[in-house]
């Protein structure tokens, strides 16, 4: 028989009982392998794990500074196209009031011209009417004296006396007349 | 023990069924080896185990080396396999567990020990090694002891003297009179047994695998007489069945243990609770 099975039965070894030479292979086993790996190829391998992200955060970075860029260029595009309609608007709104305002200017211009010109019609006309008659009073005066004058066949030089006489009797001639006119 | 210094194999190869000899069950004697140097009766020597443990521990490096000694911003195959494995502990295991801020002084310490278990693990499988170095108790329970010491001391300079008593007894004076005993419970659980139940928890689970592979093996070789052929072949299909299932319980394993350091950490920089 195996002398290791003999070995074993004779309860020499319980496998619970951990043999210390193992013991201490083990602990220097594992503290290569630790070593190594936390001393230099784990701090070797973060780095260039940590470069990596960069790359791509820095990639994605970019990228994200210029959709925000171009996203405030069409802000901005859009806030100047909103001003320029805005600014269109409002100069089209002033040149109508203005346009509304020059024509009742005009009106009212035109208006007045020509309430000064019928105004001026008028008085000219009075003006015209009144030397007329002034001068018509006058005439027939004159032609009444002078005909009075040879009818009668003295003169009626005295001017005050002539002058009451043609008074009254154009102050008549008047009266018919406007009479006349209240009864047409 | 007068066995031959030069054997290989973990069974006698020279026994068939229907040959009148016993069948050479797997046991304990299958976890023992003779010194490839030295003297097994003094604690002088240099073994199997032994040698498989730095040899691993070699290859953990050298891996990590070639991967990691010069890595680029785009990776190449190897950085890319050994990131994705230091990524899974990194974030998978000490972020989820302790937190990104917390846990970062902690990533090298769990990263190096899962790769650590699941190498010595999977020595189970690999031809000619065979054998699972953390089904020697030792090895695991000295990657316990330093999880034990790293947490224990934590805790200490965390929450001081009286804060480490209340942190490992979880004392809480609304439960009455019970909180005594709970505190009692919570100090024997989390000071003594914690640390035994780490160890022996892959211990054990490797332990049980290596057995399991030999009985079948030993099986396939030992049934290969007269009609017992026949059921070679299934024992021999068990033996690929096993091997398969033993590479997931290695990886299991080694997360499990690495999972549970983390959650002990945790827990010593965790408030009173």
């Amino acid at each position: 028989m195996n002398p290791l099975v003999q070995l074993a039965q004779e309860g020499a070894e319980n496998p619970l009982i951990p043999p210390i030479p193992e013991l201490v292979i083990g602990l220097i086993a594992f503290v290569i392998v630790f070593g190594f790996l936390a001393k230099k190829l784990l701090p070797n391998i973060n780095k260039v794990l940590e470069e990596r992200r960069e790359a791509i955060e820095g990639g994605i970075e970019k990228a994200d500074a210029a959709k925000t860029e171009a996203e405030s260029v069409l802000e901005q595009y859009k806030a100047q196209l909103a001003e320029a309609r805005h600014e269109a608007a409002r100069l089209r709104q002033e040149a109508t009031e203005q346009g509304t305002a020059i024509i009742q200017e005009m009106k009212a211009e035109g208006q007045r011209q020509r309430e000064e010109i019928i105004a001026a019609g008028h008085a000219q006309i009075e003006a015209d009417r009144k030397a007329a008659a002034a001068a018509l009073r006058q005439d027939v005066g004159k032609l009444a004296t002078d005909l009075a004058g040879k009818l009668v066949g003295e003169s009626l030089e005295d001017h005050a006396r002539q002058s009451r006489t043609i008074d009254r009797f154009l102050d008549s001639l008047e009266d018919g007349a406007s009479k006349a006119e209240a009864t047409r | 023990m007068s066995a031959d210094p030069t054997q290989v194999l973990a069974f006698e190869t020279d026994c068939h069924i229907f040959d009148g000899c016993g069948f050479p069950a797997p046991g304990l004697h299958s976890f023992l080896f003779e010194p490839l140097w030295g003297d097994g009766d003094s604690n002088l020597y240099f073994n199997k185990t032994m040698l498989l443990a730095l040899l691993g521990s070699v290859i953990i490096v050298g891996f990590f080396w070639a991967a990691f000694r010069n890595p680029k911003v785009v990776p190449g195959k190897l950085q890319m396999v050994a990131e994705s494995g230091y990524d899974f502990i990194r974030r998978g295991v000490v972020y989820e567990t302790i937190g990104k801020r917390e846990g970062e002084k902690y990533v090298p310490f769990v990263v190096a020990l899962f790769f650590f278990v699941w190498m010595m693990n999977l020595w189970s499988i690999i031809p000619l090694a065979q054998f699972p170095v953390t089904s020697i108790i030792s090895y695991p329970l000295v990657l316990a002891l330093l999880v034990y010491f790293t947490w224990v001391s934590l805790t200490f300079k965390r929450h001081g003297f009286v804060g480490f008593w209340k942190n490992v007894t979880g004392f809480d004076k609304s439960l009455g009179p019970v909180a005594y005993l709970a505190a009692f419970i919570e100090l024997f659980s989390n000071l003594l047994v914690r640390p035994f139940t780490h160890a022996v928890r892959l211990f054990a689970n490797m332990f049980a695998g290596h057995t399991l592979l030999l009985l079948f093996t030993i099986a396939s070789w030992y049934l290969l007489n007269g009609i017992g052929i026949a059921y070679a072949g299934v024992s021999f299909v068990m033996v690929i069945v096993m091997t398969a299932f033993e590479l997931f319980i290695q990886a299991v394993q080694a997360y499990v243990f690495v999972l549970l350091t983390c959650t002990y950490i945790q827990g010593a920089l965790a408030e009173h609770h």
